[in-house]
């Protein structure tokens, strides 16, 4: 065997190994600019881009440039409000169409999907003539905002949810009545921890969602500023290091929650 | 353990019980009585109405008419959860969500019950499963399964226990091991079964009476001896083991046998298995009580005597062997005959005499289909 054909069968064995470790870099390397940066002092350079020197000062005062910790904390509150009342409603609209046959059925299956397939700019322009055509042009704000996420997270909801349910065997709610337990106690004892997981999985996609939103929200905030809005405004004059600190942070928390998910599913496999 | 020691079992008892769907009836106008603490089997082909009316006893199923009593009282509208009857389910319909300690808790839990842990472990123990009650029923295998399903409602001393196919998914040995294991469970803790299944084989073993359904209506009811060797329709004939079923006219009827003339022989039937009195009908007669012998030798057996078959076919089985013979009028009867090694094995094409004894004949009325029940084995 020559050294050649021994590299080419190295390549060979490996060949997979190798371009999931590049699609993996390919995938991070952004993340890992963006937590690097949130160690750049860059207050010797104009040039916001480039990484100077090492410095905790951005961690100790997240909330020095102006405005952002307050659209940080808007963009919270626009988040979990919208991810409650979507995941409630959403909810509810996925036991109807799984559960109860009703005229429409089929045609509000398929309406259900409008929302996610028309472009964002399109939902957003049209939500914001409405709402000027019905008076609210004068008030737009953080109310605007919330009604417009609730709208668009309403739809991931749905699907998710109803993915869930349509898997869940209707035996296990007999098999439930049929051991004594009410209408009631089925569905918080069997129904709803087996539907649990999607509802959950519907929130936290609802959330990353509004928080991130910028085009419908930019449309109908009004002089409200969101996060997203507040970073896009700064990028025109230098994109303060704080961000970095804020997308770091954000990171982190949705590494925890995977992270935790996935220890709390082995630990019930294992049990 | 005597788990319905503390209440006396009721006896369940359906009446006119009907239940329509928007394209078909279901069941049709279905009168039962289930004894106490009896081994009950519903017995007919899918589609036959058994898992609905099953259903309809658990309160899974609205009856369109007609009432379901237990004892004195009436339960045919009564939520499921507050009827003393407990389900297993076909496919188990364990939580997938629980342990197999807390699948089998549920019940006793919601009927806010004291020392459930105790019971838990008797009830496992009865199964054999206490060393599992930790694993989720996803990490069991389909007998395991079907003994926790078996223990999640046995728990609650239902005074009817409802099974609907509940071997169905498991292989054939797996599955007569649970045949025995549930015949005994029910006799050590005496509840009244009342089984559902297609598999005749299966009602016969476990079950003390056998209602045989079909098309939404009982065709006949009775102990597996009394259904197998009497059969009133075609389809009980059937559908229950095999029948040879033969064309003839009746001769007479006096006393308590009737003679029918069938193809030119005189053969003659026990009145109280001649479900046919007079005219045209079909004779009846089951593989194994068909005795062959070659053309001209004697057979041990009084009178019903055929001559003039040839064997058409030879199914050696083993225990036994199969013959069909063709008769003079064309028609192939079968023969099953055990392999006692007293004859060698007759070959095909051997001419043959053909008799049974008359006390082992049934009679059927022409008017029922004679193909009725016959099964694509299944």
């Amino acid at each position: 065997m020559t050294g050649l054909q021994r590299a080419g069968r190295w390549i060979g064995e490996h060949l997979v190994l190798a371009l999931g470790l590049l699609v993996m870099v390919y995938m991070f390397v952004p993340i890992a600019v963006v937590m690097l940066m949130s160690f750049n002092d860059n207050s010797k350079s104009r040039n916001v881009y480039a990484f100077q020197d090492f410095t905790w000062s951005n961690w100790a005062h997240p909330c020095r440039p102006n405005g952002m910790c307050d659209a940080v904390v808007r963009s919270i509150e626009i988040g979990l409000l919208a991810t409650l009342v979507a995941t409630i409603l959403g909810s509810l609209a996925a036991f109807a169409l799984v559960r109860h046959d009703f005229v429409g059925r089929s045609a509000a299956n398929t309406v259900i999907f409008l929302p996610m397939a028309s472009p964002e700019i399109v939902m957003g322009s049209s939500l914001l003539a409405l709402f000027v055509a019905s008076g609210f042009g004068g008030r737009l704000g953080f109310v605007t905002i919330f009604i417009a996420h609730v709208m668009f997270c309403l739809s991931f909801v749905i699907v998710t949810v109803k993915a869930r349910l349509t898997g869940l065997d209707e035996n296990l709610e007999q098999a439930a009545m049929d051991l004594y337990a009410s209408e009631w106690t089925t569905f918080w004892r069997v129904t709803f921890p087996l539907v649990f997981p999607g509802v959950a999985a519907a929130a936290l996609l609802s959330f990353s969602l509004s928080f991130d939103d910028f085009i419908i929200t930019n449309l109908n905030a009004g002089q409200t500023v969101t996060f997203p809005m507040f970073v896009w405004g700064v990028a025109q004059r230098g994109i303060p290091m704080q961000v970095n600190v804020v997308g770091t942070v954000m990171f982190l928390i949705s590494m925890f929650l995977v992270l935790g998910n996935m220890l709390a599913t082995r630990k019930k496999v294992a049990a | 353990m005597s788990l319905a020691a503390d209440r006396a079992s009721r006896s369940l008892r359906l009446t006119a019980l009907t239940k329509e769907f928007a394209t078909f009836t279901a069941v049709r106008s279905l009168d039962l009585e289930v004894p106490a603490g009896s081994f009950f089997a519903l017995l007919g082909p899918s589609g036959c109405g058994k898992t609905t009316t099953l259903r309809m006893v658990a309160g899974l199923e609205v009856p369109t008419s007609g009432s379901i009593h237990l004892g004195d009282d009436e339960i045919t509208y009564e939520k499921p959860y507050r009827r003393p009857v407990n389900t297993v389910f076909q496919n188990y319909a364990l939580f997938p969500h629980l342990d197999i300690h807390e699948n089998v808790a549920f019940g006793l839990r919601r009927r806010k019950v004291k020392d459930v842990d105790r019971q838990v472990k008797e009830m496992l123990a009865l199964v054999e499963l206490e060393s599992q009650a930790k694993k989720k029923p996803p990490q069991m295998s389909g007998g395991q399964q079907q003994r926790v399903a078996l223990a999640r409602a046995l728990i609650n001393r239902p005074e009817v226990l409802l099974l609907d196919e509940p071997l169905g998914a498991l292989d054939l040995k797996l599955r007569r091991a649970m045949q025995i294991e549930l015949k005994r469970i029910q006799t050590e803790v005496g509840l009244t079964f009342v089984h559902v299944t297609h598999d005749q084989e299966e009602a016969m073993t476990m079950a003390d009476t056998i209602a045989v359904m079909n098309g939404g209506v009982i065709e006949q009811m009775g102990s597996p001896a009394e259904l197998y060797e009497n059969p009133r329709t075609t389809f009980v004939a059937n559908f229950l083991g095999q029948s040879n079923l033969i064309a003839g006219s009746v001769a007479s009827a006096e006393g308590d046998v009737v003679r029918v003339d069938m193809h030119g022989n005189q053969v003659s039937i026990p009145a109280e298995r001649a479900h046919a009195r007079s005219g045209e009908g079909w004779v009846g007669i089951r593989p194994e009580k068909v005795l062959l012998a070659p053309a001209g030798e004697p057979i041990d057996a009084p009178g019903n005597h055929l001559t003039g078959g040839i064997v058409t076919d030879v199914s050696f089985v083993g225990v036994s062997t199969q013959y069909l013979v063709q008769m003079p009028w064309g028609q192939e009867l079968m023969a099953f005959e055990q392999n006692t090694g007293r004859r060698a094995v007759l070959a095909k094409g051997t001419k043959v005499d053909v008799s049974w004894r008359p006390e082992f004949s049934f009679l059927l009325p022409a008017s029922q289909d004679v193909n009725a029940g016959v099964l694509e084995e299944a």
